[in-house]
């Protein structure tokens, strides 16, 4: 028996109580995310000095530079100081906001990075828009009707495009609408400078290499949906919807949908952060100028600085949306919050 | 509610779709006339002063005139902003005449104070001297004596002087750059001398430069020059035959081999002035003769390098590897430098003679063993490590070619093909036995044949600029000789007699001469300027006639020539599109409001 006057006061400590763990859930999580990207900024350091090779004499190979201008460039970069006091001087730098200078492109990694970042968040940010949307249509259609034509086909069609290599099957995109779309890069130099035109074009190159990650990104969405939604199918809360006279659509987008999506959110949060890591192979096929295509040149240039900053802007993205994810479920599945 | 999420993305996909035509037919408006050229290569930077790769360098040559050129016909020293010069009796001063009436492209005269000021800086500041420090390492001064003469004066006669490859740039620009390290040079548009003028660099993306008015010698028959970025050679071909550009150059013996049944393409196999070689590695070491790297010690006898040169047989390497494609190797200086290259002698020719390899190695003491591998003098079966360029079909190719003929003769060998940094590191530390390697050269030798002296053996730091480590008291005197020589025949025969020496030195076999593999659109372009003039190649040349003389065909077009195909596939799939969106909105909303729970 509980009468009006202390219901109130027996609220007040689970409130605080809950706020409390929710305060301490917030800063363990935010917390292990600042310690994870300072292990990153060291290793990034370590990692590519361990890599075969001498970047400088990588840089100059095959070029009319004599010796004392390679030892200039050495110097330049600092790379002719002893490994502590060069990590010394990553971390103090790093610490100001300063990534230092790509070797290849001699101009700051940040301005590189900057350049590259929004054609890599459009492109890769509209093909996982595009790859949910897809996918969790076709895994809740494929699921719902577990073992019909349309889950055969679908789930084939998905996995046959998921196995098949990124590069190859960009390379046949390419060669098939070719004729249609442009083969290279973001914005032809020739479009007029006014805004319409200048947006026409940037979507007009979007197609080709949007399709090609959609086509190997979907599956995943497709499968994780499919077999959440399985998982439910046989809950007793189904059975009461159906026992309500609801129509058979209606049990599933209002009752089995939302309960199967837990899983999927979490994958999405994963795969947001990896947006700005781009897509190596697509970038490459389609010269799409974004960060994914820099990480390939920055390899194949040996250009420490520049891997550096990407690790640490494509790590600090993965921890970033990971957090958020983690941040989000508590609020939407009160079972974490429970826990 | 999902049902009318799907029908708004196709509306909006169809909207997306139907704005490329709006793009294509704002290109349909009178358009400049436009040669586009594929870039594989990563180009880093405009600044003549800090760009010293391949790509470049090559645009920095379109964008500023040097003070001479080298002819198209056969690479001899042509004028340039200089059109006359003359060195004095003691080899020691060269006074240049710089052309009257040249201007830059902001219509200041190009005078020679420029040019002086263009050297200074070089001479003065490090970082200036980044990409072209080498070219004036020898120089004491230069000064300008007045608006129309350069006088140069270097510390040891130097027969070089009309090679100077840099590009010399306005004074009254560059003078108020306070870091040349940090300057972009991007200043549009970028105020130059040469035939066309950079009006956009958009980093790995496109270049795009016009013709230049002011320029003072042939004015191109277009108007305007643009590289187009591709970071995928196959996708560049794929560019080709769409239209999306006019020229592609680099192409794989196989790329080359299917365009050339392609219509409205010309392939163009060209001379170039590269070679491959096979180095041998006896001598790494650093420029105070500190032994380095790991080679096996039996290179250091003589008789086997002889051995291994008489087991490569360069023809079937052409024939075979390089599908043709290439001209037999010989002397160290590329076959298309007709004036520099030599070829051996009958008597001094190492001929392709497996018996005769084996015989030498039997004679210095190299017996076979049971299972046919030769023993080194402490009796260890031979085995040597060929180390070549996973990413290079042909150097893989005749890489496996020269396994089998070395087996053959008794010589072990292991074959690793490893990626191209693994390859220089390798090359650069002495770490292999033997190394597929390849140099390009200049249209003068000293700089390929540099190469070749203890000069740029590496310090214990590791700058060097070496792979072979030749280190010859011979060589050495032969290279000095060259750069000194001022009478052209008296240097010819030095160059030679240098590269006799090398090969009967046997540090490295010459294997090819590949040619450089080009193709462009033979709808839109007629010709274009080819250096040499036969048999050369359109881009990377030691000049800019290429571009500057590509002539367009007469009914060309310039934008691309599916456009009523294109709009009507366009137009298609946006009704496809539109319509399934609009009939599931309808269908969604029929559905009604009356299922509520």
């Amino acid at each position: 028996m509980t009468s009006p006057a202390t219901a109130p006061a027996l609220a007040e400590p689970s409130t605080s109580a809950r706020r409390s763990g929710g305060a301490r859930y917030v800063l363990g999580k935010v917390g292990g995310a600042v310690v994870s990207l300072f292990v990153v900024m060291v290793l990034g350091f370590f990692l590519f000095r361990v890599l075969p090779g001498d970047p400088i004499r990588l840089l100059t190979r095959n070029t009319s530079l004599g010796a004392a201008q390679v030892a200039e460039l050495r110097h330049r970069y600092g790379l002719d100081l002893p490994l502590p006091a060069q990590f010394l001087d990553y971390m103090s730098k790093l610490l100001h906001g300063d990534m230092g200078d790509s070797l290849k492109f001699q101009q700051p990694v940040a301005d590189l990075i900057l350049q590259r970042l929004w054609p890599t968040v459009l492109l890769v940010g509209v093909a996982t828009l595009l790859s949910i949307l897809l996918g969790l249509w076709q895994g809740t259609r494929a699921g719902w009707r577990r073992g019909s034509g349309f889950d055969r086909f679908s789930t084939g069609f998905a996995l046959t495009l998921w196995s098949a290599p990124t590069f190859w099957l960009g390379m046949i995109l390419l060669a098939l609408g070719g004729s249609l779309f442009p083969t290279q890069g973001i914005l032809d130099p020739d479009t007029p400078a006014s805004f319409l035109p200048q947006v026409a074009d940037v979507l007009h190159h979007l197609v080709l290499p949007c399709l090609t990650l959609v086509a190997v990104l979907y599956a995943q969405y497709l499968l994780v949906m499919r077999s959440s939604l399985l998982e439910e199918m046989n809950a007793d809360y189904l059975t009461t919807a159906r026992a309500k006279g609801l129509r058979d659509d209606l049990v599933r987008s209002r009752h089995a949908v939302p309960n199967a999506l837990l899983p999927t959110v979490t994958l999405i949060f994963i795969q947001l952060g990896f947006v700005v890591g781009g897509a190596v192979t697509v970038e490459t096929v389609y010269s799409w100028p974004g960060l994914g295509l820099l990480l390939y040149q920055a390899i194949t240039d040996h250009d420490g600085p520049l891997l550096q900053g990407l690790l640490l802007v494509l790590a600090g993205a993965v921890l970033v949306m990971n957090l958020i994810g983690d941040l989000l479920l508590r609020v939407i599945d009160p079972r974490v919050r429970a826990a | 509610m999902r049902i009318r999420g799907i029908g708004i993305g196709l509306i909006a996909a169809g909207i997306a779709v139907l704005s490329a035509p709006i793009a294509a037919q704002a290109q349909d408006t009178p358009q400049p006339k436009t040669l586009r050229v594929a870039v594989t290569g990563n180009i880093a930077t405009m600044n003549p002063f800090m760009a010293f790769h391949l790509g470049d360098t090559e645009i920095g040559r379109v964008m500023y005139a040097f003070l001479t050129s080298y002819s198209r016909d056969d690479f001899s020293p042509a004028p340039g902003l200089a059109d006359k010069w003359q060195v004095s009796d003691d080899k020691l001063t060269w006074t240049y005449h710089i052309r009257s009436g040249a201007k830059w492209s902001d219509d200041q005269p190009i005078t020679a104070r420029d040019v002086a000021w263009t050297f200074n800086k070089i001479m003065t500041d490090k970082t200036a001297a980044t990409a072209n420090g080498n070219f004036v390492a020898n120089f004491d001064t230069v000064t300008a004596t007045d608006d129309s003469t350069v006088v140069i004066k270097t510390k040891t006669p130097q027969a070089t002087m009309l090679a100077l490859d840099v590009p010399i740039v306005p004074e009254h620009v560059w003078s108020k750059v306070t870091d040349i390290g940090k300057y972009d040079n991007l200043q549009y548009p970028v105020v130059g001398s040469g035939p066309f003028t950079l009006t956009n660099f958009t980093q790995g993306q496109s270049i795009t430069l016009k013709a230049n008015p002011d320029y003072y010698g042939d004015k191109p028959a277009y108007d305007q020059l643009q590289f187009r970025h591709y970071d995928n050679a196959d996708a560049a071909v794929q560019g080709l035959k769409n239209g999306d550009v006019d020229v592609v150059s680099g192409l794989t013996p196989t790329q080359y081999t299917a365009l050339q049944s392609t219509p409205n393409i010309t392939t163009v196999k060209a001379r170039q002035g590269r070679q491959n070689d096979l180095l041998i590695n006896y001598q790494a070491q650093t420029n105070d003769h500190q032994p380095v790297g790991d080679a096996n010690p039996v290179l250091k006898d003589p008789k086997v390098r002889q051995a291994i040169a008489q087991s490569v047989d360069v023809k079937t390497l052409v024939d075979k590897a390089y599908g043709g494609l290439a001209e037999p190797g010989a002397g160290f200086v590329p076959a298309v430098y007709e004036q520099w290259h030599w070829t051996p002698s009958g008597t001094q020719e190492q001929k392709f003679d497996l018996a005769a390899a084996g015989k030498l190695l039997d004679e210095a003491g190299y017996a076979k063993g049971a299972d046919g591998v030769r023993a080194d003098k402490q009796g260890k079966p031979i085995n040597l490590r060929l180390v070549v360029d996973s990413g290079i079909p042909a150097q893989v190719a005749a890489a496996n070619f020269i396994k089998g003929w070395l087996t053959q003769v008794g010589l072990g060998v292991t074959l690793q093909a490893l990626s191209s940094d693994a390859v220089t590191d390798a090359g650069s530390t002495g770490k292999y036995d033997l190394e597929l390697n390849g140099w390009t050269g200049n249209p003068d030798p000293d700089a390929l044949l540099s190469i070749q002296t203890c000069g740029v053996l590496p310090d214990a730091d590791g700058n060097g600029n070496t792979e072979n480590f030749m280190c010859d008291p011979q060589i050495d005197q032969l290279y000095k000789a060259q750069l000194s020589e001022m009478d052209k025949a008296k240097r010819i025969q030095d160059v030679k007699d240098l590269q006799a020496r090398l090969y009967s030195l046997d540090s490295s076999v010459v294997i090819a001469y590949p040619n450089s593999l080009e193709a462009y659109r033979s709808d839109r372009w007629a010709s274009f300027g080819l250096q040499p003039s036969q048999g050369g190649s359109i881009t990377h040349q030691n000049g800019y006639y290429g571009y500057l003389l590509a002539k367009p065909a007469d009914a060309a077009s310039s934008g691309g020539g599916s456009n009523t195909t294109l709009i009507v596939v366009i137009v298609v799939v946006v009704v496809v599109l539109l319509g399934g969106g609009a009939f599931l909105l309808s269908r969604r909303r029929k559905a009604g409001a009356d299922e509520r729970e």
